[in-house]
C-alpha cells in the first residue's frame, strides 16, 4: 500500500485517539478545569473593568487595604481587576514555547530517527548539551546575558524543550521507519521530506500529542516561575506570576492577591496534566494493540 | 560463579559504562564552552562593569590587563576553565570579592536542602508507590495515583506558596514563612526554618517516584516469574520481597538520581521563595544584578551536578538491567 491510502486511515487514528481520551472521566474533568482558567484568562481583561469599575493601572486605595471587591495590591491597585487581566501573558508565552518545542523537536527527532548515522549522532549529542542544564537554569543564564523579555523566555523554554521532544519523536520514528509502507515509499524514490511528512508524522502523532500536553504543562510552570522570580513579565504589566511575587509580603492581611493567581495556575496545570495523563494511557493502549 | 564467568559478564557492561562516562566528560566540556561563550554576547566592557562608571580610564585599563581581557578568547577560556577546576571561580562585580568566597557556605546550605529532601522523600515515595502497586485497581490505588498526578502538575513555587498559606500565614501559623537566620549564621542552627523548603521540595519529588515505583512494580507483579513464584506456593510477602522488589531497584535508583537532578533546578525557585541562603538564591540575585561571573560559576556548578547525577542514574540502570547483566553480546 502506498501514500494515497495510508493518509486517511492514520488521520482517523489520531482523531479517534482524542475521542477515546475524552471518553475517560479524568480527561473530561481536566478539560473543564483547563477551560475554566482559559476562559478567565481570555475574558478577564474585558470583564474585569466592567465588574470592578477599575482599570488594571487604576489606584483603588492605599496598599493592602480591604478596598474594592477583594482588596488592593502592593501599590493600591484593585486585586481582582489585575487577577482577571493577568492570565494572558502566561497562556500566550506557554503556548508559544510549547509550539517551538513540539515543532522543533518533531523535526529533529524524525530526522535523527529516520536518517540514522552521522546526522542522528550530531542531533542527539547536540541535544545532550542542552539536556545538561535544568531548563530554568538555562533560562536564567539567558536572562543574565540578554536581559529579561517575554519573547526571550519563550525562545529559551521552547528551545530547551526541543531535545526532550526529539528523544520521544526519534524513538517513535525508529519503530515506524522499518514498516512496509515506509520502505515502499522509499523504494519508489519519494524524497525524505515527503516520507517524513506523509508517512512518518501521521503515525507518531500519539506520542507527540502526549509530549504536547506534557510540554504545555511544564511551559506554564516555567513561564509563571520566571515571572514570579521577577525575571519574566515586567511590572507594571498584570501577570499571575508577578502578582504573586508583588503581594506575598502581605499574605496575612491581604491574601487574595496571592491566593487567586496561585489557584488559577494550579487549576490550569492540574487540568492540562489530567488530559495529558489520559492521553498517555490511551496512546499506550493503542500501541499495545498494534504490536 | 567462577572468576572467568564474572569477567565475561561484566566486560560489555564495563564498556557501556566507560562510554557513558566519556560522553559525560565531553558534554561537560561543551557545556563549559557554552557558559563561557554566553558572556561574550554581553554588551559593554566587563572591567568597567566591575569598577563602575566613575572609574578612570587608567584603572579600567589596569583591570582589563589584570583580568586578561586583552588576550585572545580561547586563551581566556582556558584560563577561566583552569581557574574553575582549581577552585578559582572568578570575581563578583556585586560583592567586590571572589566568587568562591560568596558561594562556599551557600553550596553547603543547598546541599543540606537536597540531602534532607532526598532522605525524607525516598522512603515515603517508595512505600506509597509499592502500596499503590500491590493494591492496583483498588480505591487506595486511585487515590494515591490521582493525588500524585495532581501534585506532579504543580510548579514548585505554587506548592511552596500553598504551604506558606496553610502552615505559616493564613490558616495556621506554626512555621516561619521565610528563613530567619541572620546572614552568615549557618541555616541548621534554626532547624524549624528548614521545614517548609524541604517539605516543598519533597512534595515536588515524591509524586514522580510514586508513579515510577508503581509502574515498575506493577509490571513486575504481573510478570511470569512472579506468577511462577506464587504457583510454587510461596507466601505473598516472600513473593513481593524476594522476587518482585529486586526487579524494581534499578529503575528506582535511576529515578532517585533523576530526582536529585530535578531538585537542582527546583531548588532555585524554592530558595528564592523562602529567602534560603543557598546557591539558588545567589543565582537569582546575580541574574537580577547581571553579575555575570557569579551566574557563570553557579550555572556551571548546577550543570556539572546535573550531568553527574544523570550519569549515576544511567549507570544504575545499566547495572540493574538483567538483560544487559546476563547477555554478553549487548552493544547498545
Amino acid at each position: 500500500m502506498s501514500a494515497p491510502t495510508t493518509e486517511p486511515t492514520t488521520t482517523t487514528v489520531s482523531t479517534s485517539l482524542i475521542r477515546r481520551t475524552f471518553r475517560r472521566r479524568q480527561a473530561r474533568i481536566g478539560a473543564v478545569l483547563t477551560l475554566v482558567v482559559v476562559a478567565v484568562a481570555l475574558l478577564g481583561p474585558v470583564l474585569g473593568p466592567l465588574l470592578t469599575g477599575f482599570a488594571t493601572d487604576d489606584f483603588a486605595g492605599r496598599p493592602f487595604q480591604p478596598d474594592g471587591v477583594l482588596g488592593t495590591d502592593d501599590l493600591g491597585r484593585d486585586v481582582l481587576t489585575r487577577f482577571l487581566a493577568g492570565g494572558g501573558p502566561v497562556l500566550l508565552y506557554a503556548v508559544a514555547a510549547t509550539a517551538i518545542g513540539i515543532v522543533g523537536g518533531a523535526i529533529a527527532g524524525m530526522l535523527a530517527g529516520y536518517s540514522g548515522g552521522r546526522l542522528d549522532s550530531i542531533i542527539m549529542r547536540g541535544g545532550d548539551v542542552l539536556l545538561s542544564f535544568p531548563q530554568l537554569v538555562l533560562a536564567l543564564l539567558a536572562v543574565a546575558v540578554l536581559g529579561s523579555s517575554g519573547w526571550l523566555l519563550v525562545l529559551v523554554i521552547g528551545v530547551t524543550h526541543i531535545p526532550r521532544v526529539a528523544r520521544v519523536a526519534r524513538q517513535a520514528t525508529l519503530s515506524v521507519a522499518s514498516q512496509d509502507y515506509v520502505l515502499a515509499a522509499r523504494m519508489y524514490g519519494v524524497p525524505r521530506r515527503r516520507i517524513l511528512a506523509t508517512e512518518v508524522l501521521p503515525n507518531i502523532t500519539g506520542p507527540l500529542m502526549v509530549e504536547l500536553g506534557l510540554r504545555l504543562t511544564y511551559s506554564i510552570g516555567y513561564v509563571a516561575s520566571l515571572s514570579f522570580l521577577g525575571l519574566g513579565v515586567q511590572p507594571p504589566a498584570a501577570d499571575w506570576g508577578l502578582q504573586i511575587n508583588e503581594n506575598r509580603i502581605a499574605l496575612i492581611v491581604a491574601p487574595w492577591g496571592v491566593i487567586l493567581p496561585v489557584l488559577a495556575i494550579a487549576v490550569l496545570t492540574v487540568g492540562t496534566n489530567m488530559i495529558t495523563d489520559a492521553l498517555a494511557k490511551e496512546s499506550a493502549d493503542t500501541t499495545g494493540e498494534n504490536s | 560463579m567462577s572468576a572467568v564467568q564474572m569477567s565475561t559478564l561484566t566486560s560489555p557492561m564495563a564498556r557501556m559504562i566507560g562510554r557513558r562516562l566519556l560522553l559525560s566528560v565531553l558534554v561537560l566540556f561543551v557545556v563549559s564552552i557554552l557558559v563561557f561563550g554566553a558572556t561574550l554576547l554581553l554588551p559593554g566592557d566587563p572591567a568597567r562593569a566591575i569598577l563602575g562608571q566613575q572609574a578612570t580610564p587608567e584603572r579600567v585599563a589596569a583591570l582589563t590587563e589584570q583580568l586578561g581581557l586583552d588576550r585572545p578568547v580561547w586563551e581566556r577560556y582556558f584560563s577561566w576553565l583552569g581557574g574553575i577546576l582549581t577552585g578559582d571561580l572568578g570575581f563578583s562585580a556585586a560583592t567586590q570579592g571572589p566568587v568562591s568566597e560568596l558561594l562556599g557556605g551557600r553550596i553547603a546550605a543547598s546541599g543540606l536542602l537536597l540531602v534532607l529532601t532526598a532522605l525524607i522523600s525516598t522512603p515515603i515515595a517508595l512505600a506509597l508507590g509499592a502500596w499503590a502497586a500491590v493494591r492496583r485497581g483498588t480505591r487506595t490505588d486511585s487515590v494515591l495515583s490521582g493525588s500524585s498526578l495532581v501534585l506532579a502538575a504543580l510548579p514548585e513555587f505554587v506548592i511552596g506558596v500553598l504551604l506558606v498559606v496553610l502552615l505559616a500565614t493564613s490558616v495556621l501559623q506554626i512555621l516561619p514563612s521565610v528563613t530567619i537566620a541572620r546572614p552568615g549564621e549557618p541555616v541548621w542552627t534554626r532547624p524549624e526554618q528548614l521545614v517548609l523548603p524541604v517539605l516543598t521540595l519533597a512534595l515536588v519529588v515524591i509524586p514522580y517516584v510514586v508513579r515510577m515505583t508503581r509502574a515498575t512494580l506493577s509490571e513486575a507483579l504481573d510478570a511470569g516469574f512472579v506468577e511462577m513464584a506464587r504457583l510454587k506456593g510461596l507466601p505473598e510477602r516472600t513473593v513481593l520481597m524476594r522476587h518482585a522488589v529486586p526487579h524494581t531497584i534499578g529503575p528506582v535508583a535511576q529515578v532517585f538520581a533523576l530526582q536529585l537532578a530535578w531538585l537542582a533546578g527546583g531548588v532555585v525557585v524554592v530558595e528564592f521563595l523562602f529567602r534560603y541562603p543557598g546557591i539558588g538564591e545567589a543565582l537569582i540575585d546575580a541574574v537580577a544584578n547581571r553579575d555575570v561571573q557569579v551566574v557563570q560559576a553557579i550555572t556551571l556548578i548546577i550543570a556539572a551536578f546535573y550531568v553527574l547525577v544523570n550519569l549515576a542514574a544511567d549507570v544504575a540502570g545499566i547495572l540493574a538491567d538483567p538483560r544487559i547483566r546476563t547477555s554478553s553480546g549487548v552493544d547498545a
